[in-house]
């Protein structure tokens, strides 16, 4: 009993810790991937390639006054920034990134809780994360604030429904709700994933969980609570300092969120694409010590001075990183996190990517686009999928 | 204000600007609104309000013409044209051919800065966080060429009564040839990402229709104009500056809506190239200057110029008493007109359609207000 509780809280702390960070470079990354669709280098002052930046961020946002406007409800106005925050945080207590591991002689999940309703409870979470946001433009007092709330309410309800049914129909497939057998179930290779295996390939629910996914992080196209050109800055107009952090940091552990979902019910989780007897397990290493040897070959013929020094360090990093990949301790727990990692990652470039490229929906627009097309697509996919289920038993 | 509707508890007055990330400056909107959907607007101009055509009159007709390039300061060029050929007219002088070749040049350049501003800015008011940073780089190629000219980027003062003050740089031809070749590859690649994009059409069409009577019924002008199928163009109507020689298209549209204005606008930036290949091409040898006397003291009377900016028509009404001094100037800008139709464009959409509209109205708040 004692050392259960020992691993969990060890756990607790290693996986907020690492999601925290994660949320904060994540901001980075999105700076730096948007800079380079827009022809400009993204941040770059604060540390080398502006790596430090988020330290930056997080230190001016804790220091910046913390205002709230006389006007305002005052216990929803405080409560709401919380709310957004914990209940965005929260689900990721259900999320595995993995399989067993052996730590110290200690067998155990690379994952908070399993639940075996874990799938539920992620949907449950995030459809109370709207208070947050409802909350915080009621309290506000302030007419953008309002305006943004309602559609963010409206929205978020109404792209519940064609996510739920999207995650639906995998569970068909994979017969149980718990996150970890919903992985084991996929395993061997990208063609027993749900989003590519047979009878009926999941594709169309994949992509109809990414839309809805889009809509319930409030990403662009689907950015309406805080269209900034319409709204000012939507829901979070009036709040400030740590405030609107949390709002800022509960829509990035949203990203996170979904993206860990569709990676463990559409692409496989941690499994990998093909089985580690063809080579699976070299990828990694040839990734990095690629990245590293184009590192290297830069430094030697430097585009600007200072780059003579930091490029080949980055190569050697990398090197490092690529001949750890190799070592068979580390490799059994090493992989799986690599996978999920790129899983993840790939899906969040896919936030990125769009949020650079696409221009936002019109309200009206966006509540159609939901009840007319996204919702009888995933009902119609739902019911081909139960009767083929049905009809393969 | 006395309105019945204030008092109706359904609807939301919504007060947007001064300070709002997409009125384009200074512009007040005042909104009533339904929920999501606009009932009624009213706009409060008079925030960038400085007195220009009161300045005028205390100002030598030489020293007014800086000035005018605070006005529409996105298009300061063609400002200045405008006001060098009213004055010109009364002068009774007329700009040598050199001269009116280097201003078309300039002037068509101005007009894809222009059109480069509004294109980026209009893409950020629907959402589109990219295109604008597309554009600034373009844009940038021709303040170059400007601030290689002479001297400014923004406010240019690139003409004087009579002519130009600068001979044109050595390399001149060479980098407009060059900005002429770049350039509509880039415009491919802007319509690439705009033009038959599903959310952007969905997002324009249908949107703050204005039919061809309702233009005239305003007084609208220039692409709004256009956009709904009436072919005016004062280039072409009452060619200046020896826009008669050069040979290019007025593209047209028929539904008047916020679409149709950006492809009027997209195909106007390729015309206006080809205008600068043309003019550049066939640039004559000779004087600059035209025969203007030192004191420009223009004889008792009134003169009426307008010319076709980037954003419709800009007239430049110039009485002189026969002093120094213009006796009134008073200016048409197209974006205050322009501006008058708002109301009728945006009543029965929604929030976002005003900003929309807003943004293809392409006003420049210097102007509006003056």
């Amino acid at each position: 009993m004692d050392s259960f509780i020992v691993i969990s809280v060890v756990k607790a702390v290693v996986v907020f810790g690492a999601l925290l960070t994660a949320l904060a470079y994540l901001q980075w990354v999105e700076r730096k991937v948007i800079a380079h669709i827009q022809v400009r280098p993204g941040p770059y002052r604060v540390g080398p390639h502006g790596l430090l930046q988020p330290v930056a961020d997080i230190v001016k946002l804790i220091t910046k006054e913390d205002l709230s406007p006389p006007f305002v409800n005052k216990t929803l106005y405080l409560a709401a920034p919380f709310l957004a925050m914990t209940l965005a945080l929260m689900s990721i207590c259900v999320i595995p990134f993995g399989p067993a591991i052996r730590v110290g002689g200690v067998q155990t999940w690379m994952q908070l809780t399993d639940l075996n309703i874990g799938v539920l409870f992620v949907l449950a979470v995030s459809s109370i994360g709207v208070y947050g946001i409802a909350l915080a433009g009621w309290s506000s007092n302030n007419k953008y604030a309002l305006l943004g709330s309602l559609r963010s309410s409206a929205q978020m309800i109404s792209y519940e429904l064609p996510l739920s049914l999207a995650i639906a129909s995998p569970l068909l497939l994979s017969n149980t709700l718990s996150l970890r057998l919903l992985v084991d179930s996929q395993a061997g290779g990208a063609w027993r994933w749900n989003a590519l295996r047979g009878p009926f390939p999941q594709i169309f629910a994949f992509v109809i969980f990414l839309i809805a996914a889009f809509a319930e992080c409030n990403r662009v196209p689907f950015d309406l609570p805080e269209a900034e050109n319409e709204l000012v800055a939507g829901f979070h107009t009036e709040y400030s300092s740590m405030k609107f952090a949390s709002f800022f940091m509960s829509e990035y552990a949203n990203m996170i969120t979904v993206s860990c979902m569709a990676t463990l019910l559409f692409l496989g989780g941690w499994d990998a694409p093909w089985p580690a007897r063809y080579g699976s397990s070299l990828v990694p290493t040839v990734l990095l010590a690629g990245a590293g040897l184009m590192a290297l070959y830069h430094g030697i013929h430097p585009w600007r001075r200072r780059d003579r020094y930091s490029l080949p360090a980055a190569g050697a990093v990398f090197l490092l990183a690529a001949a750890v990949f190799l070592l068979p301790a580390v490799q059994s727990w090493l992989m799986p996190l690599f996978w999920f990692g790129a899983k993840v990652g790939s899906i969040l470039f896919a936030f990125m990517w769009v949020r650079g490229t696409l221009p936002r929906l019109r309200y009206d627009q966006l509540m159609g686009f939901a009840w007319k097309y996204l919702f009888p697509a995933a009902m119609l996919n739902l019911l081909l999928t139960g009767f083929l289920v049905a009809w393969g038993s | 204000m006395p309105d019945s509707t204030f008092l109706d508890s359904t609807e939301l007055v919504l007060n947007m600007g001064p300070q709002h990330p997409s009125t384009h400056g200074v512009l007040r909107v005042i909104l009533k609104l339904d929920g999501e959907k606009v009932m009624g607007t009213s706009c409060v101009i008079g925030y960038l309000h400085r007195g220009v055509e009161k300045i005028a009159e205390n100002r030598t007709w030489a020293q007014f013409n800086p000035y005018v390039d605070r006005m529409d300061y996105v298009a300061a060029v063609s400002n200045g044209l405008g006001y060098c050929l009213a004055v010109e007219k009364l002068l009774g002088v007329e700009a040598p051919p050199r001269a009116q070749a280097v201003r078309v040049i300039l002037t068509e350049l101005n007009r894809i800065a222009s059109h480069l501003v509004w294109l980026g800015t209009h893409a950020l008011d629907i959402g589109a966080i990219t295109p604008v940073f597309y554009c600034f780089r373009e844009r940038e190629e021709a303040l170059n060429i400007f601030e290689k000219y002479c001297g400014a980027r923004l406010t240019t003062h690139a003409f004087r009564i009579g002519g130009l003050l600068y001979e044109t740089y050595d390399g001149f031809e060479r980098e407009v040839k060059a900005f002429c070749k770049m350039f509509p590859p880039k415009v491919d690649e802007y319509e690439e990402l705009l033009t038959n994009n599903r959310i952007w059409a969905g997002r324009l069409k249908n949107v703050g229709v204005l039919t061809a009577d309702e233009c005239k019924e305003y007084g609208v002008t220039g692409p709004v104009l256009r956009a709904a199928g009436v072919k005016w163009d004062l280039r072409k109507a009452q060619p200046y500056s020896g826009y008669e020689k050069y040979d290019f298209e007025i593209p047209t549209r028929e539904n008047g809506d916020t679409y149709d204005r950006y492809i009027v606008r997209m195909r106007e930036m390729r015309q206006a190239v080809r205008i600068i290949e043309q003019a550049v091409e066939g640039m004559p040898e000779g004087p600059i200057m035209g025969k203007v006397p030192k004191v420009i003291k223009p004889p008792v009377g009134e003169a009426y110029v307008s010319i076709e900016a980037p954003k419709g028509e800009l007239g430049y009404y110039v009485v002189s008493d026969g002093s120094v001094q213009p006796y009134r100037v008073r200016v048409r800008p197209p974006s205050f007109v322009n501006l008058q139709a708002l109301d009728r464009m945006v009543r029965g959409g929604l929030v976002a359609d005003v900003v929309a509209v807003i943004g293809t109205l392409d006003i420049v708040l210097g102007e509006v207000d003056r």
